[in-house]
């Protein structure tokens, strides 16, 4: 393999991991500050994809659409939180997970009927279609070159609310001791409103993005939600650092295991049994490596002591 | 007063608790429902009853590690999904008169339930031991995301495996047989199946008044004290796991026989999903939560399913009502709460 | 479930002794739901269009959604067979449900029609007489494809698929007809969605061309990166891809894409012209390639009726295999297997007033039965 090939390539792992990286980062936030696991979040990402492709059919506009799904995404996350997701920071896993599953049906079911089974339409906005020259002679795709740049201002942005802002004090205090804080006199229940309505963005915000490049329908969130988990899983749950380190690993396994692998077994298989070998191992090597890490780590990378 | 004139305690024969009653009635249910079906001619209620047996039998399996020993497992599809392939990788080979292996000795499958059905529990058991050991080095969500990511992994790996269907899945073209049955008349396989599942809640009831079972429900609810007393809450879950493993395992063999059919849709995350819905609605921990959950999930598929498109709509907001508001499920409503 | 009943059969059956053949109960299993429903809904909606059309009283459909899970299909299955006792089957879309359900059907005496998947498990040594194929056999769309790089001159091929057994096929039947040299054989995985680092490798490659099998949203989300990646180089594949239903979710970026299909709208002859008529005029949307699939099913079906009664299997398995009627294909016949002896042809994507939609541009095979038909020992 050419070295141009294998810097896009590695470019591509850290796109996708960057993508992942902004759905992490809202879960770990939820669980974090909450103690909640959110089986729902994939549905906020659905939401943000429908969103902005529903606001740019409308107006033609993609940035429109993209401000919308945004906005849709953090309204529906405050919605839900109010009126489900308070019932349950005091319930085991177990509830939480039941609940959080049966969001996901409703939101579901209920977007199908709303649109219907046809996926919709979504498509890159002329300014950033195409692709450029980088340094080196690589050819690579305009719109994926600001994913990363959006992933990486939101990892920036993120860093510095949870670190140099009043917000972020008493984010980085929920999650060392929830009682302790709300006896300070902290509004627990708007923080934690708030956190998930952030976190809800991230998610509808991926969902545009990613919604753009690939196709916009019902269930497109379920694989990506649970991606997101191993990413938490591997960096540690809470950890904002981790989910960003933990995301960019998985980004680049996947993306490197689907490249190297079938070749890699093809040195000494014939062809077609290895790229099928290759590519079965390529697709179970995310999850054989958040198996490794937490044997090794069982807090995963970041974690707090467990 | 002397001693001798204070009357003795009489003995009484303690009453029959309100939680027997109720699992009694389900399982009286169950019984009646396909027998009714077969008096009226009705061979796919028949067959939606035996459906039901079944599926009991595998969210059983998982109650015994999540209701009784708080084990949140989010991969137990993997058993099932195990058991399922070796019924279909066994009758598969037996059909087509192709050995499975020549060495140490010939082998070439086999289409007989009993033998399958070891098969089958020993692999789901081997498999519960491997990911059980790994898994339980974990707590809390890890826990629970640890044991998803093995099972998607055993779900990668089956739909890449061109020998036996991939993605498409194995058809087996008879119904494996039962020594002295003729498992195709589905009066016979639901009578199987309801037997099975009985005997599976029996040797789950033996298993929670045991000191085993005492030592798994304590290590549900404390595991530092349990360590106090001096038994390894690890050692215990453990060995709950690998049963767990076994019993769902034989609910996977018993359903790739139902259907005729095996397909990675059995190791699917959705499924394992649905095995922890059943448990909530029939009520975590009670002994028959299982029928209860899997009975009510199966009548509202089938009936809602008729209504609307968007049934699971629906269906969602129950499940989130149960979750929020019914917490015991079926049974812990039946029974006001009190465990029996 | 629905049940459909024409409107002549009820008038009939409320006016009672009127002498009629025993009347033939189709059941109807397809995909309504979820992300794959599009194509269920175009296989019914055809279906249905043909059975309405020809008000035939003696034909009763009853149709149910499969969610596109072989459990439910072979429930499904088992309910029509044992409750509903039809006497026929049709209408799944996707492979592995098709082997889930079919076995078990014909071996129970019932006749199967597929509407679309069409497995060489089927087509060969698993074939069955009470088994029919009226949409084709899996391989030929991309066997045509095959000859058709080979017919262009394409020297070299990157060819891609997903890992899963449909995918192998594809790219095993492209191989079977493609004469030049695979420049690289790549799987992708089942359900993936970003398909960067296949481009980058497409792109690096060098070939003269690219052939891809990619069915639903796996298809629209590499159609749409590949257009992002301006890399100029001609695209091949099924029409999977690129049928009816889904080209207005890939957009602009499929313009100018050649994909190979059994049936195009513009087929020229009158049944074809009418059915699309009909079938816009009915439903608002232009017609895919399952609808026509549905379509001619139906009209297949019919056709047997008129020459054969349901109660004699033999008469009614002869009236199948004579497919006397007038498919919108143009001229159709069955192979020994059951199998459809057709012409594939090339289209391309192209703008049509606004509307994106396929043109036929070329024929890459003529009468064309399938590689199984030798291994099928009925």
């Amino acid at each position: 393999m050419s070295m141009i090939l294998l810097i896009e390539q590695l470019l591509n792992g850290i796109q996708s991991g960057l993508m992942l990286f902004l759905m992490a980062a809202g879960l770990t936030l939820v669980f974090g500050v909450m103690g909640l696991i959110n089986l729902a979040h994939g549905s906020l990402y659905m939401v943000g994809a429908f969103a902005c492709a529903g606001v740019a059919a409308a107006t033609g506009s993609f940035w429109l659409g993209l401000a919308a799904s945004i906005a849709a995404a953090a309204a529906a996350g405050a919605i839900v939180e109010v009126a489900v997701i308070r019932r349950l920071y005091a319930r085991d896993h177990l509830d939480q997970v039941l609940a959080t599953f049966a969001l996901i049906l409703i939101f579901s079911e209920g977007t199908r009927w709303l649109y219907g089974s046809f996926p919709l339409y979504l498509n890159v906005p002329a300014a950033l279609s195409g692709s450029v020259t980088l340094p080196g002679g690589i050819q690579y795709s305009l719109f994926r070159l600001a994913i990363i740049g959006a992933g990486l201002a939101v990892a920036v942005g993120l860093f510095l609310l949870i670190g140099k802002t009043r917000i972020g004090v008493q984010v980085r205090a929920g999650e060392a001791d929830r009682e302790m804080i709300a006896g300070l006199g902290v509004d627990i229940g708007r923080l934690y409103t708030l956190v998930f309505a952030l976190g809800a963005a991230l998610a509808g915000l991926a969902g545009a993005l990613v919604g753009t490049i690939q196709s916009v329908q019902v269930g497109m969130g379920e694989p990506v939600l649970i991606l997101a988990f191993v990413v938490i899983v591997i960096g540690g749950i809470g950890s904002i650092k981790g989910a960003l380190i933990g995301a960019l690993l998985v980004g680049l396994t996947d993306t490197m295991g689907r490249v190297l692998l079938p070749p890699l077994f093809s040195l000494f298989m014939e062809t077609s049994a290895a790229t099928s070998i290759g590519a079965a191992l390529a697709s179970m090597a995310i999850y054989i490596l958040m198996a490794l890490v937490l044997i090794v780590r069982p807090g995963g990378l970041f974690g707090a002591r467990a | 007063m002397s001693a001798a004139e204070i009357p003795a305690p009489r003995a009484r024969r303690a009453a029959p608790s309100r939680e027997t009653l109720v699992n009694a009635g389900l399982g009286l249910a169950l019984l009646v429902f396909g027998i009714g079906a077969w008096l009226l001619d009705e061979p796919f209620l028949i067959t939606l009853a035996t459906k039901v047996a079944i599926l009991a039998i595998a969210g059983a399996g998982l109650n015994l590690v999540l209701g009784y020993g708080g084990l949140v497992s989010f991969g137990h599809a993997a058993y099932f999904g195990i058991g399922g392939y070796t019924s279909g990788i066994l009758a598969h080979h037996a059909l087509n008169y192709t050995p499975m292996f020549e060495w140490p000795f010939l082998f070439e499958g086999s289409t007989s339930m009993p033998l399958i059905w070891l098969f089958a529990m020993v692999l789901g058991g081997l498999a519960a031991l491997a990911i059980g050991a790994l898994s339980l080095r974990t707590t809390g969500v890890y826990f629970i995301m640890i044991t998803l990511a093995f099972g998607q992994m055993i779900f990668y790996f089956a739909i890449s495996w061109p020998a036996y269907g991939g993605e498409d899945g194995l058809p087996i073209y008879v119904r494996n047989g039962f020594p002295g049955l003729n498992t195709l008349d589905p009066i016979q396989f639901f009578a199987l199946a309801v037997a099975v599942l009985f005997a599976v809640l029996g040797l789950i009831s033996m298993l929670a008044h045991s000191r085993f079972g005492l030592a798994l429900q304590a290590a549900r609810q404390n595991r530092q004290r349990l360590m106090a007393v001096g038994i390894r809450p690890g050692g215990v879950l453990l060995v709950a796991f690998v049963i767990s493993g076994a019993i769902t395992a034989l609910a996977g063999a018993l359903y790739a026989d139902l259907n005729r059919f095996v397909s990675p849709s059995m190791l699917s995350w959705h499924l394992s999903g649905e095995l922890l819905v059943f448990l909530i609605l029939g009520g975590t921990g009670r002994l028959f939560a299982p029928l209860a959950g899997a009975g009510l999930y199966i009548t509202l598929e089938h009936v809602l399913g008729g209504v609307s498109d968007y049934w699971q709509f629906y269906f969602g907001l129950l499940l989130l009502g149960v979750v929020l508001f019914a917490r015991g499920g079926v049974i812990g409503f039946l029974t006001g709460g009190r465990h029996g | 479930m629905t049940r459909y009943l024409t409107t002549t059969a009820l008038a009939l059956s409320m006016i009672g002794g009127a002498a009629m053949a025993e009347p033939v109960k189709v059941g109807m299993i397809t995909t309504l739901s979820g992300g794959g429903a599009s194509l269920g809904i175009d296989t019914r909606d055809g279906f249905m269009l043909a059975v309405e059309e020809a008000g035939n009283p003696e034909l009763e459909v009853v149709i149910e959604d499969d969610q596109q899970k072989p459990e439910i299909a072979v429930q499904l299955s088992d309910k029509m067979i044992q409750s509903e006792d039809v006497d026929v089957l049709t209408g799944i879309v996707w492979s592995n449900l098709a082997m889930a359900v079919v076995p078990g059907a014909t071996r129970q005496g019932k006749f199967y029609l597929s509407t679309n998947a069409a497995p060489s498990q089927l087509a060969g040594k698993g074939c069955h007489e009470n088994y029919f194929s009226v949409s084709y056999q899996n391989d030929n769309l991309h066997e045509a494809a095959g000859a058709y790089a080979t017919n262009e001159g394409f020297g070299t091929m990157f060819i891609m698929a997903p890992n899963y057994p449909a995918g192998q096929d594809s790219l095993a039947g492209f191989k079977r007809f493609y004469e030049g040299e695979v420049a690289s054989e790549v799987y992708t995985q089942l359900g993936q969605t970003d398909y960067a680092a296949e481009i980058a490798q497409i792109r690096d490659s060098g070939a003269d061309g690219l052939f891809f099998f990619l069915p639903g949203g796996m298809g629209i989300s590499f159609m749409k990166q590949w257009a992002e990646a301006g890399i100029d180089m001609p695209v091949v594949g099924p029409a999977f891809s690129f049928s009816q239903d889904i080209l207005p979710a890939i957009g602009d970026a499929a313009i100018g894409v050649k994909n190979t299909a059994q049936w195009s709208k513009d087929i020229d002859n009158e049944a074809n012209a009418h059915f699309v008529e009909a079938f816009e005029a009915k439903y608002d949307r232009l017609p895919s390639l399952y609808a026509a699939q549905g379509y001619d099913t139906a009209r297949l079906l019919l056709a047997a009726m008129d020459k054969a009664d349901i109660s004699d299997a033999d008469a009614f398995r002869e009236a199948l295999r004579a497919a006397e009627f007038d498919s919108v294909r143009g001229k159709f016949s069955f192979g020994p297997n059951q199998h459809p002896v057709q012409d594939i042809y090339v289209r391309e994507v192209v703008s049509e007033d606004g509307t994106l939609t396929n043109k036929i541009v070329a024929t890459a095979m003529e009468d064309r039965g399938d590689a199984y038909a030798e291994e099928c020992k009925m």
